[in-house]
């Protein structure tokens, strides 16, 4: 009877493949799951959990040889994140972050402006413009170690041949961070120079074409119709290269390893040399700590901006 | 297209029956009914149009024909099998969509391959197959193009070759007339009622258009507000409304609908509007007064009424010309109002002019007001 | 001669024009060599004996170029090598990427399943975590993996990324959803609609994430810096700095290895400066 019953269910849909709905719905999540599965095993090793343990081992002071750890609770953290060299070298983080960002910025935006124009060859200037972008930190900081030599210099020579007194840019406390500076202005000018370029051919010509109508004039069209508009992607470079100099390491490491007397020892580069030449991980640690939080307000503002471009965008 | 239509058909068309029903077929979205309570058999080799205004819920019961939504509650029935659980691609079903949606990366020849090379037809089948369709839609010389190449016409048709291609028992269709231009519409209209009759499959078409449903359906489902109201053949869908819904959905200008009572005239029956007293003929006086009561709504076709000095005064307020007739906007009262359609050549009185109008007799619809349902 | 049409507004005079044009043309030219003037300064101190970089004044010109610099770092700053592991690692890391977006992307933009939304944000929270801020514990993984001077090591941390999934599943939100029904109906599985028709039809966004992935990797400094110590393994970015540190005065040699290390990135950007600008963009400009 029970076989009879089986059969005839079956023989009434044998033509067709039947599958569950709640089956269905499982399959689904299962195969999502298995999609997702590279990405949250590598998510969880690479980034959640040194999170984690990042924090954890803020709590343990590492003995002078970074053989053995204690525990000592939040004492390393009072102690690190209140210590002068720590504030040192956020103070010389956020001067590095003062000197880069707003020249930058203007530069990028002064090219994105000249090359926002419809003439013959313009690809390839774009192209020169751009091209930074593609250059890494380490070949920039070669060149420029080049460009910033004191006896070889082109710069120094230019500073000769104008009546200027040559100077050891890299070797002088008060210029190595400028130096460094300027190096890393160039290398992040194609960035700029992308993004600012995108966001001006994202403003409507009708715009524009209602403002010549009205009258106004080159200038008053840059204030009034230009920069309004441009708003939005000029707080985004702002955010985004701002985030990069609290990231800097590169340049320092091969322009000035963090000297001359610390005035380039930016975050992440005593993070390094705490962690990776005095063995003091729990000291890096609790650095790293006070950097992801800075970073992540970055974000988070950051955030707020692309939210708000929502209501640009179509 | 269509143009080998002398060809014999392909092999492989003797199908099973291809019967669908939705029985007591619910689907929420949310707190949104979509598709409420619907029970509708559609026959084997049928061709059904669900019609109905935007949003009335129709896409979605095609949707739950070819399996892409799961309904909320209820039986879909192909051939001889519940098909609720089976997956779209399995139900044997071929559909043509609005947009076409082909594959703008494939050429023509990819994309009428593609519901082959799924079902791991072999290549040389395949090839043959293909071949068959494009002849048979005129594609031919377009194989090697992308979509973006094509025509609009063009498109459609591939999109339809896409649906033929794997033979199905069934074609659901999803307003495919409605991005061609008004010309090509007319043509492919009659292309389609000749596909459908050369294929023998049972064919669902959902048209927001009264005139696609009319001239192409064997049978009509009019559906407002996720409820099927009506199901019958067109004609008599049009002289038989079942309500005022598709009374005035159906037919261009729509019927009038006016409020009036039931009176009592001698040994006859009459209903008294706005503007006047319409005389019931025998046949529809009892059935009225069966209905034991005695305000009812009145429904009389723009083209059912004439002005020869009838009962019912009015004033005209507009005459709309549309080169082969005209329309005639008349005021009964002042917020009721009847639109009386006229032959070119017949004569049209002037605006403000007062008139009578008549009801033809045989053509007089009466629905309860309460809940808008036919009377008789 | 005369009419009575009223003129319409004048055009600006033709000299007028073209003084603007060329006023415009200058501007660009000065600015594109100040751009390119370290890169120019780089290439001909490449090409030139050291003793003539250090005459005073420099030549600024090449009369006889040298490419014996270029072999020299081949040959004694093993460049080749780290060129090929550069590749090797690049190379990697771009097709991983690509894979777990497209595989991720997809589930996000295609398959319902619980706390999807939820795990769309967590994806997204990786963003705020910077990878300089996890080094420490990173290298004691990697360390604990044995994976010290090895190309796993420099490779499988990077095999994910939020803005790669946030770039694809954007991009396959677009795919029309007659397009899906339409799959669904002609026997797609979701495997064949991926790589049949999600993957192509946004091969745009797909090639903008692999330009940008490979441009990152190759870049790469600090995590390579701390996992290798030796040649066998380097990337070119730590090559050419074990390439100045031991040759600080040959800025000849030096320089060559510089523009060894730029010349395939750049080669790059000029090949596909379109999908390497959508995915630079991308994060800035919605699309």
């Amino acid at each position: 009877m029970r076989d009879a019953g089986l059969i005839g269910e079956a023989s009434a849909t044998s033509s067709l493949r039947v599958r569950t709905r709640r089956n269905a719905r499982l399959r689904e999540a299962l195969f999502a799951l298995v999609l997702l599965a590279p990405s949250i095993a590598l998510f969880s090793t690479f980034a959640f959990y040194p999170l984690i343990k990042t924090f954890y081992l803020g709590f343990f002071r590492s003995d002078p040889f970074g053989l053995s750890a204690s525990y000592v609770g939040f004492d390393q953290y009072i102690d690190v994140l209140g210590s002068d060299r720590f504030h040192r070298s956020l103070f010389t983080t956020g001067l590095f972050a003062l000197f880069t960002v707003p020249t930058g910025l203007v530069l990028g935006l002064g090219l994105a402006l000249l090359a926002h124009q419809k003439l013959r060859g313009m690809i390839i200037y774009r192209t020169i413009f751009s091209s930074t972008v593609a250059t890494s930190v380490a070949v920039a900081s070669v060149m420029w170690l080049t460009l910033l030599n004191p006896s070889i210099g082109i710069i120094n020579y230019g500073l000769k041949e104008t009546g200027f007194e040559p100077i050891n840019w890299l070797g002088d406390p008060e210029w190595a961070l400028p130096a460094v500076s300027l190096t890393t202005i160039w290398l992040n000018l194609g960035f700029t120079f992308i993004v600012i370029l995108a966001g001006l051919q994202t403003i409507p010509e009708e715009l524009h074409e209602s403002a010549k109508v009205d009258g106004a004039g080159a200038v008053s069209r840059l204030f009034n119709v230009t920069l309004p508009m441009l708003s939005p992607t000029l707080l985004f470079s702002v955010v985004v290269l701002t985030i990069n100099a609290f990231q800097s390491f590169g340049q320092i490491d091969l322009l000035t390893q963090g000297g001359p007397l610390d005035r380039t020892n930016v975050i992440v580069y005593s993070i390094y040399t705490e962690g990776f030449r005095n063995f003091n991980e729990g000291v890096a640690a609790a650095q790293g700590v006070a950097l992801f939080f800075i970073v992540l307000t970055l974000t988070l503002i950051q955030f707020r901006f692309l939210e708000r471009r929502g209501f640009y965008g179509n | 297209m269509l143009k080998q239509r002398g060809a014999a058909l392909p092999d492989g068309w003797s199908k099973p029956m291809s019967r669908i029903e939705l029985r007591n077929v619910n689907k929420f979205f949310g707190d949104v009914v979509a598709v409420r309570d619907f029970n509708l058999e559609i026959e084997d080799k049928e061709f059904l149009v669900l019609l109905g205004p935007s949003g009335c819920g129709k896409s979605t019961a095609l949707r739950l024909i070819a399996g892409l939504e799961e309904p909320t509650s209820g039986e879909i029935i192909i051939g001889d099998d519940v098909v609720n659980d089976v997956e779209a691609k399995n139900r044997d079903i071929a559909m043509v969509f609005q947009s076409y949606a082909l594959y703008p990366h494939m050429t023509v020849r990819r994309n009428i391959e593609v519901p082959l090379k799924t079902r791991k037809i072999p290549k040389r089948e395949r090839d043959e197959l293909i071949a068959e369709a494009a002849r048979w839609l005129d594609l031919e010389p377009l194989l090697n193009r992308r979509p973006a190449e094509l025509s609009g016409g063009q498109r459609q048709r591939v999109a339809l070759a896409r649906a033929i291609v794997r033979r199905p028992r069934a074609f659901l269709m999803d307003e495919p007339l409605s991005n061609l231009d008004a010309k090509l519409r007319v043509k492919t209209r009659a292309e389609l009622v000749s596909m459908h009759r050369e294929l023998a499959r049972t064919f669902v078409y959902v048209t927001h258009d009264q005139v696609e449903a009319m001239t192409m359906a064997t049978r009509i489902a009019v559906i407002n507000d996720g409820a099927l109201q009506q199901v019958g053949p067109p004609q008599s869908v049009y002289e038989r409304p079942a309500n005022t819904f598709v009374a005035q959905f159906i037919g261009s200008p729509p019927m009038n609908v006016v409020r009036g009572t039931l009176v009592r005239d001698g040994e006859a029956f009459a209903i008294d509007v706005p503007g006047g007293r319409i005389p019931l003929p025998p046949s529809l006086g009892p059935t009225a007064a069966a209905a034991s009561r005695a305000d009812l709504l009145v429904g009389v076709r723009p083209e059912h009424l004439s002005f020869d000095g009838g009962p019912v005064r009015a004033q005209v307020r507009v005459v709309e010309s549309l080169g082969h007739e005209r329309h005639v906007i008349c005021d009964l009262s002042p917020d009721e109002f009847a639109i009386v359609r006229l032959a070119a050549d017949e004569p049209a009185p002037s605006v403000g002019d007062t008139v009578g109008l008549t009801a033809h007799p045989e053509h007089i619809h009466l629905f309860n007001p309460e809940t808008t349902e036919r009377v008789s | 001669m005369a009419t009575n049409v009223p003129a319409p507004r004048r055009r600006p005079f033709r000299w007028q024009r073209v003084a603007t044009e060329a006023a415009q043309y200058l501007a660009l030219t000065v600015a594109a060599a100040v751009i390119l003037g370290p890169v120019y300064i780089t290439v001909i101190y490449s090409l030139q004996p050291v003793e003539k970089i250090f005459s005073y004044p420099p030549q600024l010109y090449v009369t006889d170029p040298q490419w014996d610099s270029y072999k020299r770092a081949f040959e004694t700053g093993s460049l080749g090598r780290y060129l090929i592991n550069s590749f090797v690692v690049s190379l990697a890391i771009t097709a991983g990427q690509v894979t777990t977006s497209v595989l991720a992307a997809y589930a996000f933009a295609f398959l319902r399943f619980p706390f999807r939304n939820l795990l769309f944000v967590v994806f997204l929270a990786t963003l705020m975590v910077p990878w300089e801020v996890t080094i420490i514990p990173n290298y004691q993984t990697i360390s604990t993996l044995g994976w010290l001077d090895s190309y796993q090591g420099l490779i499988v941390p990077f095999l994910a990324t939020a803005f790669g999934t946030f770039l694809l599943r954007q991009a396959f939100l677009t795919v029309p959803r007659d397009l899906r029904d339409a799959a669904a109906m002609d026997g797609y599985g979701h495997i064949g609609f991926m790589l049949q028709v999600a993957v192509p039809l946004s091969r745009a966004a797909v090639g903008a994430l692999a330009v940008f992935s490979f441009l990152m990797a190759w870049n790469q400094y600090l995590w390579p810096l701390l996992i290798t110590n030796e040649d066998e393994h380097r990337t070119v970015q730590i090559g050419l700095k074990a390439l100045v540190s031991a040759n600080i005065d040959e800025f000849n040699l030096v320089m060559a290895g510089t523009v060894i290390a730029a010349a395939p990135i750049l080669a790059l950007l000029v090949l596909f400066q379109k999908q390497l600008i959508r995915g630079l963009t991308s994060g800035a400009i919605k699309g």
